[in-house]
């Protein structure tokens, strides 16, 4: 009997599938309505305090300026560290699909891959170590260069910058990587039989055909980054002040826990807006 | 347009010659089919005229002039791959007019060779379509457009039809055919169906194992292919050894075949004649039909002759009043023995 046996099926479709339900009830849903709850009320509700619901959160970010400023900060934060990343990513991806074989690709994929595998925290003091004055990079370039030079990037928004991309910039290679692996060398040939040149190639060609990877990797940088507070307090000092910090002291320093629940949806809203802003253009890319 | 001319090529992958001094002409307008067996060079060749493959020495001429240090995209070649290697984010339009935006040909020149390139393709009508709604042989006629429309000195294809069904592939072949003659390009074209080299045309070259054994015009080639090699590879042969004497070729059961020096000779299916009673012919055999193969109009006998297996074809009239399987006649006429020439 057919309906039986689509019973059946469903019912180990959803035999199947409940682990996968199960965990994202208790890994997302759960502490994101949590979260939800709280940017709603006063006072955390810990220790017996009085707390009422309110909006007094959501207000607070649009009653003063500085949450906004340090928004855009962060956001401008996003764009450059997405767009270095991009830009060093993926010639990297390039070299590793279309140029080297064998076991210089395997060897040169760890490479890549290295970063995730080392604890963040360590991988930014290492940058700390290299970044500051008398540090490591002063010492190579006073080395190298007859002149003196004072090289500090220590605590300045460049060091931000190169500790995100340093973190981040796997992403953007991994999934160029793949759309450049899925693009046929027949097709390049075919373009040089018909007279393009390397760069004609490259721009009518292997970045239409990447965008799709380059656009995943990119947002997939993108929205983290914005968020980002361990590299800017560590790398920034005193100018490590961002949106993300900003929300981390709600929670861990000055115990307010609403209002850093009301500002990290706010934060999720802003970025959702913006993919949903430039979707019509991405997707234009990406077919 | 113009001649291709490639001088004692040779291109080694390891110990490995894929191509072994091959000199070969390939003249102004002409459709040239290489062929050979899987591994054979074939591809190499194409590959080497195209500028994708840089052979170890040799040279290569189109136009008369040496090309070895011109690269690929400075050759104006026209190239049909066997994936056919359309460009997947452009439509049929924007991949025939490639070739021309890289040449930054006007607007208005472009519109109008696009055009007479999808017509001449009979594609006029998809010319929006995008590449992954095409079927198989539209895909193969856009390649085709895409590859002409730039007016190449010499059109390289490497098994452009080896994707298609066959009925598609025979109106290929002759839309191919009628394509080559209306532009009257240079065509280099490497298929493993002998049956389509033979067809479409005016001269074939015979590759194996990187060396070429044979080339000329496809009927001069299947009459006379001066080694067995050829003789196997194009079209069938039944080869027969034996032991050359004064009087002729003497075969191991004894026979001797008058006037044949030998010491292989080889014979068409299509020309071995069966008989139940002893044939008049000069060249005669006695062997065992093993098998009848009924195949339509024409059919097939399996003969065995001294432990070793002939063939021969014919219409299914022609063996009428064959028993299905036993001691046979074999004759053949004295201009249709094919001989080869002392070293193959
Ligand atoms: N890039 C390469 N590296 C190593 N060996 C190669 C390479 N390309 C071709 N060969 C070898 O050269 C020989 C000729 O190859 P080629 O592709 O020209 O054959 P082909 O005649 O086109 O065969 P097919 O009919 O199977 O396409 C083969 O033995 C092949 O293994
Ligand atoms: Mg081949």
């Amino acid at each position: 009997m057919a309906g039986t046996i689509a019973g059946q099926d469903r019912r180990k479709a959803f035999m199947l599938l409940s682990p996968a339900y199960l965990w994202l009830t208790v890994a997302v849903f759960l502490p994101l309505s949590a979260m939800a709850y709280f940017s709603f009320l006063s006072e955390v509700p810990f220790d017996g305090r009085d707390w009422h619901f309110t909006i007094a959160n959501y207000r607070a970010f649009f009653e003063t300026g500085t949450y906004a400023t340090l928004l855009w900060k962060s956001l401008k934060l996003g764009l450059v560290v997405t767009a270095v990343s991009v830009v060093i990513g993926f010639p990297c991806a390039y070299v590793l699909a279309k140029v080297v074989k064998g076991r210089a690709r395997e060897a040169l994929f760890l490479l890549v891959i290295l970063p995730f595998w080392s604890n963040s925290l360590v991988r930014i003091f290492s940058w700390a170590i290299v970044l500051r004055g008398n540090g490591v990079l002063d010492r190579a370039v006073n080395a190298v260069l007859p002149w003196d030079v004072k090289l500090n990037l220590m605590f300045s928004p460049t060091a931000i910058v190169i500790g995100l991309v340093h973190s981040y910039l796997p992403y953007v290679i991994l999934t160029s990587y793949l759309a450049l692996q899925a693009i046929d060398d027949s097709l390049i040939e075919a373009a040089r039989s018909l007279g393009a040149k390397r760069r004609t190639i490259l721009w009518r060609l292997i970045l239409p055909l990447a965008a799709p990877g380059i656009i995943a990797g990119a947002v997939l940088i993108f929205v983290p980054v914005v968020g980002s507070f361990m590299e800017p307090r560590l790398l920034g000092g005193r100018l490590g002040t961002y949106y993300g910090t900003v929300i981390e002291d709600q929670f861990v320093a000055v115990f307010n826990w609403p209002l850093g629940a009301a500002l990290s949806f706010i934060l999720l809203a802003v970025v959702l807006a913006i993919l949903a802003a430039a979707s019509p253009v991405l997707k234009r890319a990406a077919t | 347009m113009a001649e291709v001319r490639v001088e004692r090529l040779v291109k080694a992958y390891g110990a490995a010659r894929a191509l072994d001094e091959v000199t070969l002409d390939f003249p102004d307008g002409g459709f040239f089919g290489l062929l050979g067996p899987s591994g054979s060079g074939k591809t190499t060749l194409l590959r080497a005229i195209a500028g994708f493959v840089l052979p170890d020495t040799g040279r290569v001429f189109i136009g008369g002039e040496p090309v070895e240090n011109v690269p690929v995209e400075h050759r104006e070649i026209g190239m049909v791959f066997q994936n056919y290697a359309l460009f997947p984010n452009m439509t049929v339009e924007e991949n025939v007019a490639f070739g021309l935006h890289v040449r930054k040909t006007g607007a208005a020149e472009t519109a109008k060779r696009v055009k007479e390139a999808l017509d001449l393709v009979q594609l006029g009508h998809l010319a929006a379509r995008k590449t992954h709604q095409l079927s198989g042989g539209q895909r193969q006629r856009v390649a085709m457009a895409r590859a002409i429309v730039t007016r190449p000195r010499v059109l390289l294809l490497d098994e452009p039809l080896s994707a298609l069904d066959k009925a598609l592939r025979v109106d290929m072949q002759i839309e191919l055919k009628r394509i080559q003659r209306e532009v009257g390009i240079t065509t280099i074209f490497v298929t493993h169906d002998q049956e389509e080299a033979l067809t479409l045309s005016d001269r074939i070259g015979i590759l194996k194992d990187g060396k070429l054994v044979r080339h000329g015009p496809p009927r001069e080639v299947y009459d006379d292919p001066r080694n067995p090699f050829t003789a196997q590879f194009l079209g069938d042969a039944n080869l027969i050894e034996g032991k050359p004497e004064p009087e002729g070729l003497r075969l191991s059961d004894g026979t001797l075949l008058p006037g044949l020096k030998g010491p292989t000779i080889a014979v068409r299916p299509e020309s071995l004649k069966l008989d139940t009673t002893e044939p008049a012919a000069p060249f005669r055999l006695r062997a065992r039909l093993q098998q009848r193969i009924f195949g339509g109009a024409m059919g097939t006998c399996i003969i065995d002759w001294q432990g070793r297996p002939l063939k021969a074809v014919g219409r299914d009239a022609d063996f009428r009043g064959l028993p299905d399987a036993g001691d046979v006649w074999l004759s053949w006429p004295r201009e249709s023995t094919i001989e080869f020439a002392a070293k193959a």
